[in-house]
């Protein structure tokens, strides 16, 4: 049993919240180099060097990289054998969330009800996601995602007949659908079985995987190939002005589903894939 | 091969534009999103007068992040224009003449700017803090209680934008895509 104070909790994700903002994942800044430097069409390869140029900007004046901090997306792998001392783990989380953003010059974009949409002034709540697993470490993951990208997210409840097929057609026509909307280049998180609730969130986790680490399972590691392909011919290119970087990559987690069901849910994030770690 | 143009912009400039030209915008911009286009909407309804001269002005669509003590402004890319469509039309009829943003616009948007000769630029999303340098002074003209979202007067200097609608309504994310298809044919 190993004991984690909660006020370390809160340091961290205070921590976490600010550095991810402005410091893009080495695999994210990696294949937007890679886009740039493949990319055939010049205006595309313009607007390309400028998001380049502005990492080295948000880096070396300790800039946020988009205004849209996003809401705080943080997913816990709590070891079962950890004990949460001195708080509540929950509390923990909002407070850093809280500090983080005030500490780090972060906007404030999160509205206490979706209707009524009074700003809550602190970015909080995060949104949590936890899950249990062995062994007694706990593991944070923060991902501040902003909403331009993810309102042009679905979720298809498909049926079996349509098979993997109908899977590619709802992955691009998501994709067409959402054009220059969130940013492309962007990357496109896909879950794929599980339910109603549990196909969602497999997106979400999809999006969590580092670029450069496909799927474990040949099968799906195929697929990510086949419709990344797929997605870069479309033509929507950076910023929706035409070019082959429509899409950095695709990931895709899967679950297992009901023998009448076919869940899907594509997750798009924008090419500020902003993503964070770390181990208690 | 960049066009440098000053705001006020005028009919004249706004008209000489086309899509897929790429400009330097200078001079004051107003800033607005959601709440702000709600309130300013809601005073052209009933008749009052708006808290900036909208004749030949140019609208950023920004929330930027806090400003740090010193900072002019923070991060300040900007957001989806899209949202703003249902309000657009009615302060295209009162004499807006740019939009900058990212995006698509909704049809009823693109026949008031071409009944009205409207521009509508994008700005790379997603480059806040490379966009926040081209910005040399901000005020808050109205709205602070909306926090991020208040319409701020900025002065920019050598703005980057794109002409993704023109005064014709030719539209870049039709016409570049295009392009770029049949380049690789
Ligand atoms: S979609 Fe991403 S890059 Fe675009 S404005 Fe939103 S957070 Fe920024």
């Amino acid at each position: 049993m190993k004991e984690i104070a909660a006020s370390l909790v809160t340091e961290t994700i205070r921590d976490m919240c600010i550095q991810a903002n402005v410091i893009l994942p080495e695999d994210v800044a990696a294949s937007i180099s890679v886009c740039h430097a493949q990319e055939p069409w010049p205006t595309a390869k313009e607007t390309l060097e400028e998001l380049l140029e502005n990492m080295e900007i948000a880096r070396q004046e300790d800039l946020p990289l988009c205004q849209d901090t996003g809401a705080a997306s943080v997913f816990l792998e709590l070891g079962q054998d950890v004990h949460i001392t001195g708080g509540n783990l929950y509390e923990a989380i909002h407070e850093g969330v809280r500090q983080g953003y005030d500490a780090g010059y972060l906007r404030k974009s999160i509205v206490a009800d979706p209707l009524r949409r009074k700003n809550t002034g602190d970015n909080t709540p995060a949104m949590i996601h936890v899950d249990i697993v062995s062994g007694e470490n706990l593991t944070i993951t923060l991902a501040p995602k902003g909403a331009g990208s993810e309102n042009m997210s679905r979720l298809g409840l498909l049926t079996p007949s349509a098979g993997r097929g109908g899977v590619v057609d709802f992955v691009l026509e998501t994709v067409r659908l959402a054009g220059p909307n969130p940013c492309p280049p962007i990357v496109v998180g896909i879950g794929i079985g599980g339910n109603f609730d549990l196909v969602a969130t497999l997106a979400k986790k999809a999006l969590l995987r580092p670029l450069d680490q496909p799927n474990s399972d040949p099968y799906y590691q195929e697929l990510e190939a086949e419709l990344l392909e797929q997605i870069n011919a479309l033509g929507i290119g950076p910023q929706g002005f035409g070019g082959r970087s429509t899409a950095l990559e695709v990931n895709i987690e899967t679950y297992p589903t009901h023998i009448a069901a076919l869940p899907v849910a594509v997750n798009i994030n924008c090419h500020v894939a902003r993503r964070m770690t770390v181990t208690l | 091969m960049h066009i440098s143009i000053q705001t006020p912009l005028s009919l004249e400039t706004a008209n000489s534009l086309r899509a897929g030209d790429t400009v330097l915008l200078s001079g004051e911009i107003y800033t607005a999103r959601d709440a702000a286009h709600a309130r300013l909407v809601e005073l052209i309804h009933r008749g009052e007068p708006l808290p900036f001269p909208i004749q030949d002005a140019v609208l950023y669509y920004v929330g930027p992040t806090p400003a740090k003590p010193g900072q002019i402004i923070g991060s300040a890319g900007p957001t989806t224009s899209a949202r703003m469509d249902v309000y657009t039309p009615y302060l295209i009829a009162q004499g807006l003449r740019g939009m900058l943003g990212k995006g698509r616009r909704s049809p009823a948007v693109v026949e008031a700017m071409k009944t009205h000769g409207a521009v509508y630029f994008g700005a790379i999303g997603g480059a806040a803090a490379l966009l926040s340098k081209c910005i040399v002074k901000s005020e808050i003209v109205c709205y602070e209680d909306l926090g991020a979202e208040a319409i701020r007067r900025l002065t920019v200097r050598d703005f980057p934008a794109t002409v993704v609608i023109d005064t014709q309504g030719n539209n870049l994310f039709e016409l570049g895509v295009q392009a770029y298809l049949d380049s690789v044919k």
